[in-house]
Formats: C-alpha cells, sequence, structure tokens
C-alpha cells in the first residue's frame, strides 16, 4: 500500500506535466488564492438551530470573489467555471449530491488536498462499498444514507458477498477511528469524504469529471495509483499530503535523430522570413477583402439558410450562374479562379480566344492525374505526355528546358509527381500572363458588370445522389 | 568497451549542444524580424459589434461522446463519430440520420467526408483507417463494403481526404503521419519527425498546395511537404499538447488549439508564432478550432464545455458560447462558412450560426 509522498516528482516541475495535472494545477492555484487569509474568501461558523455548521461560505461569496480577483467581467462565466471547480471536488455545496456552483445563500466548504484530483484517485468499488457501510454505522438522521446509496449499497453487497467480512472490518475500523474526532471536525471531514465520493461516483444524471481521454490516459499511468486504497492507511490519513506531478516517459533522442535536428535548423536558418509589420498587413488585407463574403459578417443572399430555415441560398450556387460577387472574387488572386468551376470554365473561354488553352489544360490534367488511384498512374502519365509534351504533341506546351529535361527523366519510372516542375512553370506562366489580361478582358468585364449572364452548362444538380 | 561507450556519450552530447545552440540562433533570426505585434497593427480596424450566435440544431442519436466530426462539400451533411463505435451520416439541415455503421472499435477518433460525398473514412483505438462507400440503399448493409485502407502502429487520431477520393492523410498515436492510396490500400509516403503522439493534421487549401500541417504531445506544430515527406517548417511555443490545427484561410498561417490553455496562430511567412488567444478564466485545454471563411473569427472548442470566439486580428474574445454539457471535442466551420457545428462528449453535436 503505497503513501502518497512516495510519488515521483518531476525535477523540471511544471513543464513536463500531462495535461490533466496541468488544469488541476490552475485550479489549484486558485483555491490557494481563494483561501488566502487575507485576500480569499472568508470562510465562517454558522449557527443554525442547536448546531453549528463550521468552516463555510456562500455561493455568491465565491462568485463575487471570482469576478473580482480572476479578471471575469461575466457573471455568467464565473458560475460557470464555478461550477467546473465544484464538480472536479474542489469546494462543495454541504447539503447536495450535486456538485454545481449556485449564486446565492446556498453553503459551500473547501476539500481537503488529500482528496484532490490531483491525487489521480481511482478507488476501487472495495473503497466505496467499506464508505458506504461505514454510513449505515453512523447513527446519525442527518446522514441517512439516500436511496442511490442504499441502492449501491445492496449492489456492492451483492457484488462482493464474498469479501464481505472483510469490508464490514474495514469500516468497523473506520467509523471508531472517526468516533475519537472531536465533533466539528468530524462534520467536516464527513462532508469531504462525501464529496469525494460524489466526484468518483456522480450521481446519474451529473458530469463525471473523472473520465479521461484515452489518447492522454497512458501518460499518466503510475504503478501505485491502482492500488492505492482509500481506506487503507492509518489514522493520520487526512493530513495534507504533497500532490505529485507525473514523469512522461521522455524518449532520449538517437543519434540520428539529432543529425536531422540540426540538419533541419541549418536548413531552417536560410530561409527568407518576411517582417512582422508586412504579414501584419497581409492578415488583415486578406480579412478585408473576403469579409463580405463571410456569413458570419454579410448575410448570404437572400438568407442564411440555418438561421430562416430557407435553402434558396445554397440553390443559387447550386445553379452555376456566377452572380456579380462571385465573379468579383476571381480578381482577388489566380487561386480563385482556379478554385471556382466556374471560373476555370471562363478562364478556359478566354484562353481559347488567345490559342493557348492548352496551358491551362495540361495543368487540369495533371491535377487530375495526382487524384486518380496509383494503379492508372503509369498509363495517365503516358496519355499525358503524348498529348502535351512529346515531340509533335497535339496540344504542345512551352516549358523551359531544365523542366522539360526533368519531366523527360520522371516519365521513365513515372509517378505522381512526374509533372511536377513543368506544372509549376506552368501555373506561374498563366499567373504572370494571361491571368492579368483575363481579368483586363471585356468578356471577364461584362461578366463584372452583370450585363452578360453565365451559360450554365448541362451540369446535374449537387444533390447527394447525383454526386456519386 | 568502457571507452567506446564513454566517446558514444561524448558525441551524444556534443550533438545535443550543436542542436540546441542551432535552435537558439534560430529564435534570434525569426526575433529579428518581430518589428511590431499583429494586435497593434490590428488597433486600425473597427473592433467588432455584438455577434448573436445561437445554436440552430442539435443532433441526438450517439449513445456516448462525439470525439469527430466533417462536413460534406455540399454545405449540409456531416459524418460524426463517437466513443460508442458509431459513425453517422446526418443531413444536419433536416437533422435526419442518413446512414449508420457500428465500427469494430469504441473511441472512433477519426472521421472524414469523401470530397464526392459518396464515402466516408474513420478509424481510432483500431490503429486503421477504413473507408465505407455510402449507398443509396438505405437496407444495403455498409459494413459489408468496408475497405481497410490505412495501418498505424497505435491509435488513429485524425484523417482527411485529400483534393480526391483516391488518397487519405492520417496521422496517428504512434507518431508519424501518412499518405495513402485509397484503392490499392498502399502507402504512397509516410512522414517521420514528431516525437510524441501526432493529434491533428490539416491540408493547406491551396489549389497548388502540396503541403499540410500537423500538430502533436510533442507540443510541436509541423508542416510537411506532401511529395518529399520533409518537414520544412516547425513551430514549438506550446506548453502542452497541441490537439488541434487549421490552416488560416490564405493558406498563410494555421492556428493551433492545445492543453495550455490557450490557441495560438502561426504565421509561415513571418515563420513565428504571431498571436496568442488567451485569458486568466480560461483554464481548460482547448481540444478543436476552426476559422470563419473570412480568417476574421477564429472559433474554439474547450474542455470547460464552452466554445469561445476570438477575433484573430485584435486578439481579443467577442463570445463565449454555453450549451454542451461536457467537453467540446471538434469544432468545424462548413464549407460555404455559414455555420459551425460543434461535438461534444454529452453525446450530441449542435450547430451554431
Amino acid at each position: 500500500m503505497a503513501q502518497p509522498s512516495s510519488c515521483a516528482q518531476s525535477s523540471n516541475g511544471v513543464a513536463d506535466e500531462s495535461p490533466n495535472m496541468l488544469v488541476y494545477r490552475k485550479m489549484e492555484d486558485i483555491i490557494a488564492r481563494m483561501q488566502d487569509e487575507k485576500n480569499g474568501i472568508p470562510i465562517r461558523t454558522v449557527k443554525s438551530f442547536l448546531s453549528k455548521i463550521p468552516s463555510v461560505f456562500s455561493g455568491s461569496d465565491i462568485v463575487q470573489w471570482m469576478q473580482k480577483n480572476l479578471n471575469i467581467e461575466d457573471q455568467v462565466e464565473a458560475l460557470h467555471l464555478g461550477t467546473l471547480m465544484a464538480a472536479h471536488g474542489y469546494f462543495f455545496p454541504i447539503s447536495d449530491h450535486v456538485l454545481t456552483l449556485k449564486e446565492d445563500g446556498t453553503f459551500y466548504r473547501f476539500q481537503t488536498p488529500y482528496f484532490w484530483p490531483s491525487n489521480c484517485w481511482e478507488p476501487e468499488n472495495t473503497d466505496y462499498a467499506v464508505y458506504l457501510c461505514k454510513r449505515t454505522m453512523q447513527n446519525k438522521a442527518r446522514l441517512e444514507l439516500a436511496d442511490l446509496c442504499a441502492e449501491s449499497l445492496a449492489r456492492l453487497q451483492r457484488a462482493f458477498a464474498r469479501k464481505w467480512e472483510f469490508i464490514f472490518m474495514q469500516a468497523e475500523a473506520q467509523a471508531k477511528v472517526d468516533k475519537k474526532r472531536d465533533k466539528i471536525e468530524r462534520k467536516i471531514l464527513d462532508s469531504q469524504e462525501r464529496a469525494f465520493w460524489d466526484v468518483h461516483r456522480p450521481v446519474p444524471g451529473c458530469v463525471n469529471t473523472t473520465e479521461a481521454d484515452i489518447k492522454k490516459s497512458s501518460r499518466m499511468k503510475q504503478p501505485h495509483k491502482t492500488r492505492k486504497s482509500v481506506y487503507g492507511l492509518q489514522n493520520d490519513i487526512r493530513s495534507h499530503s504533497p500532490t505529485h506531478t507525473v514523469t512522461p516517459e521522455v524518449k532520449e533522442p538517437t543519434e540520428d535523430e539529432l543529425h536531422d535536428q540540426i540538419q533541419h535548423c541549418q536548413e531552417q536558418l536560410d530561409r527568407h522570413r518576411l517582417k512582422m509589420s508586412k504579414v501584419a498587413e497581409s492578415l488583415l488585407s486578406f480579412a478585408e477583402q473576403y469579409l463580405e463574403y463571410d456569413p458570419f459578417f454579410t448575410t448570404p443572399e437572400p438568407s442564411n439558410p440555418w438561421i430562416s430555415d430557407d435553402v434558396t441560398s445554397w440553390e443559387l450556387e447550386a445553379c452555376k450562374e456566377a452572380g456579380q460577387q462571385r465573379v468579383k472574387r476571381w480578381a482577388f488572386c489566380f487561386d480563385e479562379v482556379m478554385k471556382d468551376p466556374v471560373g476555370r470554365e471562363q478562364f478556359l473561354k478566354f484562353l481559347e480566344s488567345e490559342f493557348s488553352s492548352e496551358n491551362l489544360r495540361f495543368w487540369l490534367a495533371v491535377q487530375e492525374l495526382k487524384k486518380r488511384p496509383i494503379r492508372e498512374v503509369p498509363t495517365r502519365v503516358q496519355e499525358i505526355w503524348e498529348e502535351f509534351l512529346a515531340p509533335g504533341a497535339p496540344s504542345a506546351i512551352n516549358v523551359d528546358s531544365r523542366s522539360y529535361d526533368k519531366t523527360t527523366q520522371n516519365i521513365k519510372d513515372p509517378g505522381r509527381y512526374a509533372f511536377q516542375d513543368a506544372q509549376e512553370h506552368i501555373y506561374k506562366l498563366m499567373k504572370s500572363d494571361s491571368y492579368s489580361r483575363f481579368i483586363r478582358s471585356s468578356a471577364y468585364q461584362e461578366l463584372l458588370q452583370a450585363k452578360k449572364k453565365v451559360q450554365p452548362q448541362n451540369r446535374p444538380r449537387h444533390t447527394h445522389a447525383s454526386l456519386c | 568497451m568502457a571507452c567506446q561507450g564513454l566517446a558514444k556519450g561524448e558525441t551524444t552530447n556534443t550533438l545535443k549542444a550543436e542542436s540546441e545552440s542551432l535552435k537558439a540562433k534560430l529564435e534570434e533570426e525569426r526575433a529579428k524580424l518581430h518589428d511590431v505585434e499583429l494586435h497593434q497593427v490590428a488597433e486600425k480596424i473597427d473592433a467588432l459589434g455584438q455577434f448573436v450566435m445561437k445554436t440552430r440544431r442539435t443532433l441526438k442519436g450517439h449513445g456516448n461522446k462525439v470525439l469527430c466530426m466533417d462536413w460534406c462539400r455540399d454545405k449540409r451533411r456531416i459524418v460524426s463519430s463517437s466513443q460508442d463505435g458509431k459513425v453517422i451520416v446526418w443531413d444536419a439541415y433536416t437533422t435526419n440520420k442518413e446512414h449508420a455503421v457500428t465500427m469494430p472499435c469504441t473511441w472512433v477518433m477519426a472521421c472524414a467526408y469523401a470530397p464526392s460525398g459518396c464515402a466516408v473514412a474513420c478509424g481510432g483505438l483500431d490503429n486503421k483507417c477504413s473507408v465505407y462507400p455510402l449507398s443509396l440503399d438505405k437496407n444495403e448493409n455498409l459494413a459489408a463494403k468496408k475497405k481497410s485502407v490505412a495501418m498505424h502502429t497505435n491509435y488513429l487520431s485524425s484523417c482527411s481526404f485529400t483534393n480526391s477520393d483516391m488518397q487519405i492523410l492520417t496521422s496517428s498515436g504512434d507518431g508519424t503521419c501518412a499518405l495513402w492510396d485509397v484503392e490499392s490500400g498502399q502507402l504512397l509516403q509516410s512522414f517521420h519527425g514528431h516525437s510524441a503522439d501526432v493529434l491533428s493534421l490539416d491540408l493547406a487549401p491551396s489549389e497548388t498546395g502540396n503541403t499540410f500541417v500537423s500538430g502533436g504531445c510533442d507540443k510541436k506544430a509541423n508542416v510537411w511537404d506532401m511529395r518529399s515527406g520533409q518537414n520544412v517548417q516547425s513551430f514549438e511555443t506550446h506548453e502542452s499538447d497541441i490537439n488541434n490545427v487549421k490552416y488560416y484561410p490564405s493558406g498563410d498561417a494555421f492556428a493551433t488549439g492545445s492543453d495550455d490553455a490557450t490557441c495560438r496562430l502561426y504565421d509561415l511567412r513571418a515563420d513565428r508564432e504571431v498571436a496568442i488567444y488567451s485569458k486568466d478564466s480560461i483554464i481548460f485545454g482547448a481540444s478543436s478550432v476552426d476559422f470563419s471563411l473570412s480568417g476574421r473569427l477564429l472559433f474554439a472548442g474547450y474542455n470547460d464545455y464552452t466554445i469561445n470566439v476570438w477575433d484573430v486580428l485584435k486578439g481579443t474574445r467577442v463570445a463565449i458560447l454555453f450549451g454542451h454539457e461536457n467537453r467540446v471535442s471538434t469544432v468545424r466551420v462548413s464549407p460555404d462558412g455559414t455555420a459551425f457545428c460543434s461535438g461534444s462528449w454529452d453525446n450530441t453535436l449542435r450547430i451554431w450560426a
């Protein structure tokens, strides 16, 4: 049975913590500030009927403190964060199994660090059985088992029928220890223990905050965790225990990996970088240019289907008539023309008028090549070569000699990137040459002024069935 | 031999020292061009007004945590996957379920819609990525036509079709990314460089694009050349796992969401981190991020059950969206930007506009 102090402390401290620990650490920092004598939440003992309610504070106290000390403007946000901290068990309502934060006079109490989630408890059902059993021995009306707990106890009794004697003995031992405590201390500890179980055995309908993301759980494995029993320890179990950190497996890089890293850094050092001011201007102007196309800023015509329950704007989009707004986009940059099927159609028409359409057709054919299954690639490469690049090709394109030589080499062992150099060259050519003329052409200008409508081609409507 | 061991230890140490000093030099070079902050330049543009963003549809039907979703190019259909092993195709507009597949494993962490709209890909704890053609016949058993494409040695964290139904890009807990030919299942290219689980990837939006970015548990975001398999750029400023990466619509930058409770923007031309989106009151990790069409807004889903909407240029938060009752695991904007969808551990998906 492992003591908490046997947990490994990470030598790096915060930096190497697993994701869950990171969050627990942050919540615990907030708790520490809440418990600060000077600037924290005022904790008091409240007199009620014949007894005292020790060590409590109200829901409103918490919310006010959070708004003041955590830079939270909105009350709703403060309530939400507070509810999360309660759901993780850092403080709890003293009279409710449901761990939420309400902004009223409801009383709350802090959880003892022993029960904090950062201790990575994964208490077994045997522990839960000991707890419930113990509760039946404590003869107080206030602590009578709620229906749910009674059901759980019955279920566990059946499940652990053989072990029950042992469980009963543990429960008795625990109850004995508890009896020796001071009445006030017992009240506090009982409530904290109950809150611990509310986190680990939540009431149905409540979020189980101990559920982990399976992708991260492998890094939280500690050999002692699953064997750590809540009740197997001696009398001083409730003393403050250091929260342990997880030392994740740090893979030492191999010599090869280090060589790779060094090479990578050297290559990066040679990179040409832009000044931040230039980059910022570019990001700003892009956002500005596209703001009118962003439905979160400019309502689509005639309406946003999700809001109005009217799909007209989608139908308009699908009918292939390029409206003014859509045509305007093609002038933003060459990529915009190439992205839009109607844009490509119009650009192709324009190139045909200039007798240079083979460039675009080549580019499109290579794009299509890259989308084919690998099995079809060698044949397609041959076809493209014959059509566009071979001596006497019917749609001969003009590429620089370097690209041509490279391509000639590539097609001997044809892969998806056989035409990469040629394609890049042709793209640059179209972008720097034909594209600017296209934008200035009367054909484009007329479309832009919506004088002439784009002739919709015979394409099927974009419904689910006809996409296949 | 003892002295050989000593020599090897020394070589590793000298290599390490060299690597460290080069990294420091790289940071120096990057810092030299840092003449201004993005939010400072953004002071000259107007602040954004109040947004009204509400849940417009709620999709109920998964029996356990929703882990991933993807939009169909038709702007209204989505595919979602869950811890209970189910993958569901919905018409999100009508909220009708159109197809459902039960995977042989639990925790289906990744799913993607094919560009044609005729197939979906998914995978998770089975270490594989499988493609299911979507049949028009509702009675047909989709599982019968299943095609296993990718094989990793650890869980599949993310998958995405390239521009075509014929290739899939995957990322895995085994620390690698890979490009696969769907028809044959052949590995076309693998990408090595992460030193821990890779959790997310995103393809560059350009028509000529041949790159993608990935993020992982080694806190690094790497940009890759799909043709050569080379890591062409690398960023390491997060303090914990990077859960999600997404390109800025221009393709010149990308955003990340991390367990350190921040989202960050990295610009490829400046070769550095250019913005951090964080608040004192946000202490839970960001699981998923996506941009609005113009790139002005960043929607981020968090493990504290909320979605925060950030002004990308000014760095401020413009809205916080409540509604989900457990962690938000995935957030994606629709192809035409009219809405975004969020999936959560509360078993539901929501469409927001």
